[in-house]
């Protein structure tokens, strides 16, 4: 029982970081019908961007103010800093090929991938680098016989807040249905003067933002980083993307989150070794058995 | 008077295939103009043009005074030219009423404005009230009829253009579509209308044009049309009537 609950625990961490990659996924899946293949490698500069900050831009505030300003500023600013990387991605390797059909931006995506993971090594180099220690107090809750620790209860708090918020912007807000309605039909959301520009800048902001601070926050989780990590990331957030139904953001959520907890109980009850392999046979048959995802297309809509 | 709306030897191509081959006309403030022609005469795509959905390769679109050539659609949806949709195209996974306000999206600062065009939607389809709550995708098709032409009515245009909005609609809702046609002009909005319900159309229009292969065969003043031998043969039911063996 012991055991159960406190890998539930670390799955919904862990999934929390997948969620908040997948969000970003879907959200460009959503609109463009592209699978953002640098949308992994978003994830790994956000975290390093947090790591510069942190190990040395910040390391002044965070000895006036405390630890806790230096992790929001190094939040924030990686998810500015790859807001702006996502835009110039998009300006640069994605809108001159849409013309050409999904097939070239594939491709075109692929690339960005492989540069931005280059340019990650030129700057940070090729070696593994390493978070501070103690950035946040090691304290550790203690429930009955489960212990939670700081960190984790921060990491879930912001990623639930920031999956709260994105859920409240696009369900909620006029321009939110805007971004919903281009999703399902872009022509027609242009007859209602919906700017398709305004559109792709706001998902390739919000989502690259996101996998922006769950990179800072695995950074923070397990201290180290390399280079290639977005690989690995940006496949299982996919994978809970497609588990949840691409284009679909609460099937994202759930998805990554569903995903965390299944991963950390195979590697509990089953093999630690083998983990990814059940990632990736639930990939496998989802798209046996359920190909449009657990939350699949809502389909109200008549012919 | 300059024509509120007009076109001047437009033409129109999908790759080397010409859709509409140097078509003019033109929609007096006030007016209501058909547009009718068989299926693929190049009605709708007469209409994207105007709404900047597809390329124009030749000639020009004016509106109040403005060419309207390479403006992007949402550009000429602020002007105030509205397109209810071939297909009516609602949001089948928004609520009716969010289809409404996404209707009124280049609007949405002018919070009292949309209030009015709501109740003025509200007044001429009363179900859209009552179905406010309701996904799009669960009405019935007359019903979404009226929910895309409520939608291209929330942005409070100058000009109204419908793209066959009896197609596929139940006689009686025909007649009721039509009805309402005629009173969203009283209202002072200026309607093209493409339709190939000639006798319904020529019933609420002033003038219409006809299209034939991307060309303009006829045109005139609706009651002349109506009484034309050829388009009474293509349009009317006269040719159906003429070959039933006697």
């Amino acid at each position: 029982m012991q055991l159960l609950l406190e890998q539930l625990i670390n799955g919904l961490t862990i999934g929390s970081f997948y969620a908040l990659i997948a969000l970003g996924y879907s959200m460009v899946y959503g609109v463009l019908k592209l699978i953002n293949f640098a949308h992994g490698d978003f994830f790994t500069m956000g975290s390093y961007i947090g790591y510069t900050m942190l190990v040395f831009g910040i390391a002044a505030a965070t000895a006036q103010f405390g630890p806790w300003t230096g992790m929001m500023v190094a939040l924030v600013v990686s998810a500015l800093g790859i807001a702006l990387v996502g835009i110039l991605v998009e300006r640069s390797a994605y809108r001159p090929v849409y013309r050409a059909g999904r097939l070239p931006a594939v491709v075109s995506a692929l690339g960005a991938s492989i540069f931005l993971q280059n340019t990650i090594m030129v700057i940070w180099g090729p070696r593994y680098q390493a978070y501070p220690a103690e950035l946040i107090p090691a304290m550790r809750f203690q429930f009955g016989q489960i212990s939670i620790t700081l960190l984790q209860v921060i990491i879930l708090a912001l990623s639930f807040i920031l999956m709260a918020a994105l859920y409240t912007i696009v369900q909620k807000t006029a321009f939110g249905s805007a971004v919903r309605a281009t999703a399902h039909d872009r022509n027609t959301a242009a007859l209602m003067g919906i700017n398709f520009n305004r559109v792709i800048l706001f998902i390739f902001t919000l989502g690259p933002a996101l996998g922006a601070m769950a990179g800072v926050m695995v950074g923070m989780y397990y201290r180290q980083i390399s280079f290639t990590m977005g690989w690995n990331y940006g496949l299982k957030a996919f994978t809970a993307t497609i588990l949840g139904g691409i284009g679909n953001l609460p099937g994202a959520m759930f998805g990554g989150l569903i995903l965390g907890v299944l991963e950390m109980l195979g590697a509990a009850y089953i093999s630690a070794a083998w983990k990814d392999v059940f990632v990736f046979l639930i990939l496998i048959l989802v798209l046996i058995f359920r190909p449009t995802g657990l939350f699949g297309e809502k389909t109200a809509e008549k012919v | 008077m300059a024509p509120l709306l007009s076109m001047e030897n437009l033409v129109i191509a999908y790759g080397a295939r010409e859709v509409l081959k140097g078509i003019s006309l033109s929609l007096d403030e006030g007016e209501i103009v058909t547009v009718l022609g068989a299926n693929g005469a190049g009605k709708s795509t007469l209409l994207q043009a105007v709404c900047g959905l597809v390329g124009i390769a030749q000639g020009t679109v004016t509106y109040a005074g403005e060419r309207l050539n390479n403006m992007k659609a949402y550009e000429i949806v602020l002007r105030g030219i509205s397109l209810s949709p071939e297909g009516r195209r609602v949001f089948p996974t928004h609520t009716v009423e969010e289809n409404l306000m996404l209707g009124a999206f280049t609007r949405r600062k002018h919070t009292g404005e949309i209030a009015a065009a709501r109740e003025r939607v509200h007044a001429l389809f009363p179900i859209l009230k009552e179905r406010g709550r309701q996904l799009a995708g669960t009405l019935s098709g007359g019903e979404q009829q009226m929910l895309a032409i409520g939608r291209a009515l929330m942005s409070s245009p100058r000009v109204l253009l419908l793209d066959e909005p009896s197609l596929g609609l139940a006689p009686i809702l025909v007649k009721q579509i039509f009805d309402i046609i005629r009173e969203i002009n009283k209202q002072g909005v200026s309607i093209l209308l493409v339709e190939q319900n000639a006798h319904r159309a020529l019933g609420v229009a002033g003038r219409g044009y006809v299209l034939e292969n991307g060309r303009i065969a006829a045109e005139g003043p609706a009651a002349e049309l109506k009484s034309d031998e050829k388009i009474q043969e293509a349009y009317l039911g006269g040719a159906a009537l003429k070959k039933r063996p006697s």
